[in-house]
């Protein structure tokens, strides 16, 4: 299978430039390439919600809902839940899952369910043509704060560490081969995976020039220390400061998974008599 | 020798604080009831608190089957000194009153009356305050004349933990009592006694309910503790999640990977929900939600009881979609019509509301055995042939697309809460958006066609008279008993939407007065109506929370002249 196999023919609406494309292309080449691999891709389901990112579903010929904003993880949770077969992977934007849906992704990250959630990470919202999320610098001056925003930005990879997430990384729309492999095994993990990508708006929000001078991989962590990550994690805040921003895997560690306690439920099919002894016991 | 009584009907009441256990011991007291062949109501009246406060439960026991309270009581059970204040009043001259002599002033309440030492008897016991019923209920048993091997029996069944303790303090209990009376052993078979969130339970697994999500809200939590409880039994997947937009959207999830799931709330959770609710009207996900009514606006009281949701829950959600509505009016109506639900819901994969209320889902109901084989079973749903590509949205004559679940080989499945084509992708196409429109109302026209089939209006009462009360849910106890007594007509609306009209207007030929009976300030089911030329001439309403008794309904209709 090639990668444009899994393309549809909805017309793509993203501007010229827009990270998003980094992000359909790197995992259009993932799941064409583990579906050779022996990870067929129909057993793969796609979860957005609204905004920009979303309309990465309709662009891939996948298994897909498309939900509303804030809301995929509870959707991707009851996918995996009904079936622990299938790989679920949430598409979400920073005002869906830190803004409109932060209590679900703290959830997912605390029951350590096994799904991944690749967050498209652009700190503004573009959609609704430029206003300030939970990841934008203070100061930010958006629609809907013009003279600046006066809140701090969120570490959203702080938040997911401290919530119990056993997967955790971030790439950045212009390192395409870097996302794949992050993608990849952000998939392949049992466990809750989250992958910030910091994913420009060239439109309301073009960091291009700064991300482009400011980031850099991260070699050699131990991606099974806590405290190496937390340290990692912390070396940039969302700030508009000047500091350096990591990018690569930062953590990674097994854990019980919330879903795995739910995979050997089977429904019973012949419930006439048991409702019947069912009624009886409460003569 | 005392005289054998034979009441056809009596009422008992059992009060005293939370934490005395009065639900279980109105229960038990239900039990025995029905062991000597009565048909029970008992409605449990409790403050939103855990420990103190004022509880009561009001078990009325008949011969016929009954869904209400009368405001007299025959016999009375104070544990504490407020239920003497607080209820006192409803005592007739021959009602025998039963109490706790260490924490009541029983003395000129009741010409029969008797005092116990529970409080003593549980100390020279060792037991522990909980088993204050126990021991009040042995002699509830001895003062009407109920064989102890009837009691033995009962808590034997029902109350297993500490068993021998609970029958030594119930046996002290019914040493220390006086027969007054022996009610009459009206010598028909026991039925199970159930609230109507487990009929709603036992309706939703009977129809191949594979999961159940929600979060706690009296009055449905229950639900979610029932199903919790017999999880492994029936092989139920139970979450409960953050909050009610998880519950929804989780089960959401659920459907669209082809399993049964139901959700359950109360007001304000639903609230939460209503975004979602749209969203399974515009994806076409089937989904049961449990609607169980209280008093609102708001957080209002959260255990009494209301009927203010009717309008809410038929246009929740924005855009237009079908949805069906039933309102069970007890628990026999609740076990049968949320097996249909879930099934009407799967085939034609809408959302389907069980609307409830504090009384039916919390009150106790005699449950006729009989039923437990007669509600719907799993019904299939369309499910795709596998021929040529899958279509999610797929048009068809019915509305209804086949279904089909991931993993199919080589097949995308689409489900999308934008506007859409038949291949689940997002369209802004006007075309396209209003064919999409009219595929999702022809569902609704194939649902109402289905409904036919269904009693959808049930007619009570005496069917030529002229004059007709109106009602739907749980006032359904109380009309059809004051339309008997008093020779009127009344008619239940059991599904809301899609809206029953004519087969309303069939049941209503005749009527030249329409009295309309709810739970709420404006009359919601009269107002309904009115859209289809039913003109309601009176309305009874009833909206501190509690619900009506017999004698509040009959003499709201006397002093109408009705």
């Amino acid at each position: 299978m090639k990668p444009q196999d899994l393309s549809t023919a909805a017309r793509n609406t993203w501007c010229p430039g827009c990270g998003n494309f980094s992000i359909l292309n790197a995992i259009r080449a993932v799941l064409a390439r583990m579906d050779e691999e022996g990870f067929p891709v129909e057993n793969t389901v796609l979860v957005s919600g609204i905004g920009c990112h979303g309309k990465i579903v309709d662009y891939l010929d996948v298994n897909s809902f498309y939900s509303i904003h804030g809301r995929t993880i509870p959707v991707a949770t009851g996918i995996k839940l009904a079936n622990p077969d299938l790989n679920v992977i949430c598409f979400s934007g920073d005002g869906d899952s830190l803004a409109e849906g932060l209590d679900h992704l703290i959830f997912a990250a605390k029951r350590n369910i096994d799904i991944t959630l690749i967050l498209h990470d652009n700190r503004v919202y573009g959609l609704t043509t430029g206003q300030y999320t939970p990841t934008s610098p203070t100061g930010f001056r958006g629609k809907s704060t013009p003279e600046g925003s006066i809140e701090r930005p969120l570490n959203p990879l702080d938040l997911m560490l401290s919530a119990g997430a056993t997967f955790i990384a971030r790439g950045y729309s212009h390192g395409i081969e870097q996302l794949q492999t992050l993608f990849k095994e952000a998939i392949l993990h049992k466990g809750f995976s989250f992958v910030d990508v910091l994913q420009v708006c060239v439109s309301y929000f073009n960091m291009y020039e700064s991300y482009n001078r400011r980031t850099y991989s991260v070699e050699g962590n131990d991606a099974a220390s806590f405290d190496q990550a937390q340290e990692i994690i912390r070396r940039w805040s969302y700030d508009d400061s000047e500091s350096q921003i990591p990018l690569g895997k930062f953590y990674q560690i097994d854990a019980p998974r919330f879903d795995q306690a739910y995979s050997q439920t089977k429904p019973l099919l012949a419930r006439g008599d048991k409702i019947g002894s069912k009624l009886e016991s409460f003569i | 020798m005392h005289l054998v009584i034979s009441m056809e009907d009596f009422s008992i009441l059992i009060g005293g604080i939370a934490g005395d256990g009065i639900n279980e011991a109105g229960l038990t007291a239900a039990r025995l009831m029905n062991r000597l062949g009565y048909r029970i109501f008992m409605y449990y009246d409790y403050p939103s608190l855990i420990r103190g406060g004022h509880n009561f439960s009001m078990v009325r026991a008949s011969s016929e089957r009954i869904g209400v309270c009368r405001d007299e009581i025959d016999l009375l059970i104070a544990l504490n000194q407020d239920t003497v204040d607080r209820h006192s009043g409803r005592l007739k001259e021959s009602s025998i009153f039963i109490f706790d002599a260490d924490n009541v002033m029983g003395d000129g309440i009741a010409e029969k009356s008797c005092g116990i030492s529970v409080t003593g008897i549980l100390k020279e016991e060792g037991a522990p305050s909980v088993m204050k019923n126990s021991c009040i209920l042995g002699a509830f048993c001895h003062a009407v004349g109920i064989e102890w091997t009837v009691l033995e029996d009962v808590l034997k069944k029902h109350i297993p933990k500490k068993l021998e303790l609970n029958l030594k303090v119930a046996r002290r209990g019914y040493d220390q009592a006086t027969e007054f009376c022996r009610i009459a052993d009206l010598d028909n078979g026991p039925e199970p006694i159930i609230t109507g969130n487990q009929a709603i339970s036992l309706g939703l697994i009977r129809a191949g309910l594979e999961a159940y999500v929600a979060y706690p809200m009296t009055p449905s939590s229950a639900i979610l503790d029932f199903m919790a409880n017999s999880a492994e039994e029936f092989g139920l997947k139970v979450v409960h999640p953050e909050s009610e937009i998880a519950v929804i959207l989780m089960a959401e999830g659920f459907a669209y990977a082809g399993v049964r799931a139901a959700v359950g709330t109360s007001g304000g959770g639903f609230c939460l929900m209503t975004e979602a609710v749209s969203l399974a009207g515009m994806a076409e996900i089937p989904l049961a939600i449990v609607m169980a009514q209280r008093t609102g606006p708001s957080t209002g009281l959260p255990t009494y009881t209301a009927q203010g949701d009717l309008h809410f829950v038929i246009n929740a959600g924005q855009g237009e979609f079908p949805r069906l509505v039933v309102a069970p009016g007890d628990a026999e109506d609740a076990y049968l019509w949320s097996a249909a639900a879930l099934n009407l819901a799967w085939k034609y994969q809408i959302p389907a509301f069980i609307l409830s209320d504090k009384i039916v889902s919390e009150s106790q109901y005699s449950f006729d055995l009989g039923l437990a084989g007669r509600a719907e079973t799993a019904r299939p749903a369309l499910l795709w042939n596998g021929q040529g590509d899958y279509h999610r949205y797929r048009h068809s004559d019915t509305g209804v697309s086949p279904l089909a679940y991931p993993p199919q080989r080589r097949q995308v499945i689409k489900a999308d809460s934008y506007a859409h084509d038949a291949t689940g992708i997002t369209t802004e196409d006007a075309q396209i958006t209003r064919e999409m429109s009219d595929k999702r109302m022809l569902k609704a026209q194939s649902l109402a066609g289905e409904l036919e089939g269904y009693e959808t209006v049930k007619l009570l009462g005496d069917e030529r008279s002229r004059t007709c009360l109106l009602f739907w849910g749980s006032n359904k106890g109380v009309c059809r008993e004051a339309a008997e007594s008093l020779g009127l007509r009344a008619v239940q609306v059991l599904v809301l939407w899609p809206f029953p009209e004519k087969r309303l207007k069939d049941a209503l030929q005749g009527v030249e007065r329409l009295i309309s009976v709810e739970c709420n300030a404006t009359g919601q089911l009269a107002t309904l109506c009115r859209q289809y030329g039913i003109e309601v001439d009176d309305r009874i309403l009833k909206y501190g929370g509690r619900p009506f008794s017999l004698n509040d309904l009959e003499t709201e209709l006397e002093r109408r002249d009705a």
